[in-house]
């Protein structure tokens, strides 16, 4: 089965692409753009039809390898 | 003395490492990241470089290759690893060095010569350097040191901060920090001070035709130390 994950910055973290991604859109006039955080996605296949089992798996995959905990966090989709 | 470089798909500074220690006098060898095993050594250097192309985060995927399991097991027995600029990277990337090298404040990959203060001396790497300033070489995108407050309240209880950005007279505040890194941190040792962690480059300093010297001061400390 396929698993989603979503990895951000944590709240508090310096995100500058994330700034320079909001000024960019400020200046193309999207004035109303408070802020923007940039993160990551992944698309995961495991070969493991029971999702709690799979999820179990890719939690301990974000833990190890896909979020640095130091300043990121993730979300199993 | 004997060292050894590992090499990882990427790294691009092993070659100038190995130059700068044979150089001062150690005898080293070159590891590549899928052996198994390290040559005995009494230094291991992780180089600079780009492994792994920086896919997912810099020195993550080098972070968790077959050789790094021997590099933790010589550095927890108390052996010296020292990574510089990507090696650095991968080493907090290991756990074996707390905090994180974030992309630089300003999104300015930054190459330049810059002047760092020593800030402590109790240890194999700057023991008996009599400079307290030294001036290395830059070069990097990801430089911004940054760790938890809790975390930092340890590495300065710890003495953990190596070496840190300054002018010339050897002032460490925000105005002489290149790239937003926490409290200019440029290095920071484990608690132990057997691993040493730092963004400049000595061995892009041991030639004073082509840079300067103070690389120099650093590696002909490191073996009189061993």
């Amino acid at each position: 089965m396929k698993v989603k994950v979503i990895v951000t910055l944590k709240n508090g973290v310096l995100d500058p692409q994330g700034k320079a991604i909001q000024q960019t859109l400020n200046g193309m006039s999207f004035d109303n753009v408070l802020e923007v955080r940039q993160g990551k996605y992944f698309d995961i296949e495991v070969k493991e039809s029971d999702e709690s089992k799979a999820k179990t798996q890719v939690e301990d995959m974000c833990k190890k390898l896909l979020a640095n905990l130091v300043i990121e966090d993730y979300k199993i989709l | 003395m004997k060292s050894s470089v590992i090499i990882f798909p990427g790294s691009n500074c092993d070659r100038d490492m190995d130059v700068a220690l044979k150089k001062f006098g150690f005898k080293n060898q070159m590891v590549w990241h899928n052996d198994d095993e390290i040559p005995k050594s009494d230094l291991i250097v992780l180089p600079g470089g780009f492994s792994y192309g920086d896919y997912l985060r810099c020195g993550s995927i080098a972070g968790k290759s077959k050789i790094i399991k021997s590099v933790i097991d010589f550095a927890n027995s108390g052996g010296l690893v020292l990574g510089i600029c990507n090696g650095f990277q991968i080493l907090t990337e290991t756990g074996l060095l707390p905090g994180i090298l974030q992309q630089n404040k300003y999104l300015n990959f930054i190459c330049k010569n810059v002047f760092v203060k020593i800030k402590n001396k109790e240890n194999k790497y700057f023991k008996n350097i009599k400079k307290d300033i030294l001036e290395l070489h830059i070069a990097h995108n990801e430089g911004n040191y940054f760790c938890s407050k809790d975390e930092l309240k340890l590495i300065e209880d710890n003495n953990q901060i190596a070496v840190t950005y300054c002018d010339q007279e050897g002032n460490d505040n925000e105005a002489n920090n290149p790239n937003g890194a926490l409290k200019n941190i440029a290095g920071i040792f484990n608690k132990d001070k057997n691993i040493l962690g730092m963004m400049p480059h000595p061995e892009r300093m041991i030639d004073p035709f082509l840079s300067g010297e103070d690389g120099s001061l650093f590696f002909e400390n490191l073996i009189g130390s061993l």
